[in-house]
């Protein structure tokens, strides 16, 4: 043990004792980066009113008390619906977007590109009350399709980012080759390329659930009524009091999330190892 | 001769409109921006030039100069901004050179702790520093009882709440192109500069900081930019004291109903983005920014 700290770590002999300073600030900072969020999944199992950690009494009062209202559920259902009709829209218009925008060579295709990519650039601040007066004027404010068709431009951006780098990376004269085999366009794509990127669209679609499921501004402004979003109702909760329902509804989201992103990873990985 | 220039004129034709078609594959998605985003985001920029008597006027830009509350809310904006980016690079850069310096394998255990507070909800994290630096936190309690300090000190509802929420929120912005950067260095350029007589500082300092900027730069400019148009975790850890543009916007919707003014706002706001990303694109390839940042 003592060896190693004498041993080189870099290609400019600089030994592991003398950067024992990086390694320790570099731990304490995956530290502070990972546990202020897992710490709230152990304090809303507290029985107290306050959050503590670690709890005295454990008990799941606060999950049963989100289970068992009425309000919360509406949130929760509707969050999920919207959550997974903006995946079912984003990621079919988004891969064939990216598509389109790959095969053709147009000259228009960059400005189409930037355009594409505008969502994640205009403050989504004002695209909020942008959606919010147009919503107005169509008579959609407070309705799912109104808050899926915002969520789907913001998950637009992404969709299209990811599955085009993995058109940048597949060679399309394969599609080509299939097309000289007699092959119409459609069905070249969907049985030549589309297996073929098929991880970039799966993550693609996990992105766009979660781009949904996370969005707080936009919902602000465009869901409520029967239709408020869970992350709605825990911002306005949030600027009132710190209650202890949203660490059992925080703990639930880290779930959801870890769940898909892992799924994302499976996915991603997958990539990688054949070829 | 005749036939095989009318069949090329002909194929070229052909071509042309398979391109187009192609091309028309996009256009659900270039629709759906269209409705939902630049047309609205166009009649607002209209509105900002209407006054209160609905009138072409300046007035809504003229009362950003005029009223010292309006400075206030840019400067609080640049501040945060500046000050988060600034912490995001200090703390940020030597997280990304430890774990480029690891093996691959653990370096992606390392990256884990970035990658899970990026994937978890903004909401909750901004939840989680609420409850963690409130007074009777666990951060004060800790505090106290190591003898740190006596007193509950205030850290939420205030800049010091914020600039630690968005600090937490924006480095895996800064740490992922940071990391990308370095990775891709050739480490060998090290032992040619050691082999040259650079001690291991210089070596550091004029080789392989210089190589790292790139990456640095995407990096820093994504999360300045997020900054300045952020909305949730300085209207939660700010208590009402840190004021931002986009905060000043939202409220002069919800309490006010003054479009003319959230309006005019919203436009600054936009063109002060666009023009940094414009600068920006001029020095640095931004699609690194949108390869690293948007994973």
């Amino acid at each position: 043990m003592l060896k190693w700290f004498n041993n080189p770590a870099t290609e400019t002999q600089v030994t592991h004792g003398q950067r024992l300073w990086l390694y320790i600030v570099a731990v304490i900072i995956m530290i502070l980066l990972v546990t202020p969020t897992l710490i709230v999944v152990p304090m809303s199992f507290s029985d107290s009113q306050y959050l503590e950690f670690p709890p005295e009494n454990w008990s799941t009062r606060w999950y049963d008390f989100y289970f068992g209202s009425d309000e919360w559920m509406l949130a929760t259902w509707t969050s999920v619906k919207a959550a997974f009709l903006t995946m079912l829209v984003a990621t079919p218009i988004g891969v064939l977007a990216a598509y389109g925008l790959h095969a053709s060579k147009v000259k228009f295709v960059r400005a189409a590109f930037v355009l594409m990519l505008t969502p994640m650039m205009v403050p989504v601040v004002l695209i909020a009350i942008g959606a919010f007066y147009a919503y107005v004027q169509l008579g959609i404010l407070y309705t799912i399709t109104g808050l899926v068709l915002a969520h789907t431009v913001l998950a637009l951006p992404l969709v299209i980012i990811v599955t085009g780098s993995a058109l940048q990376g597949y060679d399309m004269s394969q599609e080509e080759a299939a097309r000289s085999l007699g092959a119409p366009r459609w069905k070249a794509f969907l049985t030549v390329t589309l297996p073929q990127i098929r991880f970039a669209v799966v993550t693609s679609a996990l992105l766009s659930f979660l781009t949904s499921f996370d969005e707080v501004v936009v919902a602000m402004f465009v869901s409520g009524g029967d239709n408020p979003t869970l992350t709605r109702n825990m911002f306005n909760a949030l600027r009132d009091q710190i209650d202890p329902t949203i660490a059992s509804i925080s703990t639930i989201m880290i779930l959801v999330t870890t769940f898909m992103m892992v799924l994302a990873q499976m996915f991603g990985q997958e990539k990688k190892k054949p070829k | 001769m005749q036939t095989v220039r009318i069949n090329q004129s002909g194929l070229r034709t052909d071509e042309r409109l398979e391109r187009l078609k192609l091309f028309g594959l996009s256009s659900p998605a270039l629709l759906m921006i269209l409705v939902i985003l630049v047309l609205p985001v166009g009649w607002l920029f209209y509105v900002s030039f209407i006054g209160a008597n609905g009138e072409f006027s300046l007035e809504n830009y003229e009362r950003m100069i005029s009223r010292k509350s309006y400075a206030r809310i840019f400067w609080t904006t640049f501040q945060v901004s500046f000050l988060t980016t600034g912490l995001c690079i200090l703390i940020g850069y030597p997280l990304a050179y430890f774990l480029s310096q690891l093996p691959p394998r653990l370096a992606n255990l390392g990256l884990i702790t970035v990658l899970l507070p990026f994937w978890t909800s903004l909401l909750v994290r901004t939840y989680a520093w609420l409850v963690l630096l409130q007074k009777q936190g666990l951060v004060n309690d800790w505090a106290i009882s190591l003898g740190l300090w006596d007193e509950p000190i205030k850290m939420v509802h205030n800049m010091t709440g914020t600039l630690i929420g968005m600090v937490h929120i924006m480095l895996p912005f800064l740490i992922l192109p940071v990391y990308g950067a370095m990775r891709s260095i050739d480490l060998d350029l090290m032992k040619a500069a050691s082999n040259l007589g650079a001690n291991p500082r210089r070596a550091f300092w004029n080789v392989f900081f210089p190589l790292t900027m790139p990456g640095l730069m995407a990096g820093a400019l994504m999360v300045f930019i997020l900054c300045l148009g952020f909305f949730v975790t300085p209207a939660v850890l700010g208590g009402g004291k840190v004021i931002m543009v986009s905060m000043q916007i939202v409220s002069n919707i919800e309490l006010f109903v003054n479009w003319g003014a959230a309006s005019a706002l919203g436009v600054v706001l936009l063109v002060l983005t666009v023009a940094i990303l414009w600068i920006a694109s001029r020095f640095l390839n931004l699609e690194q920014m949108t390869g690293g940042g948007g994973h």
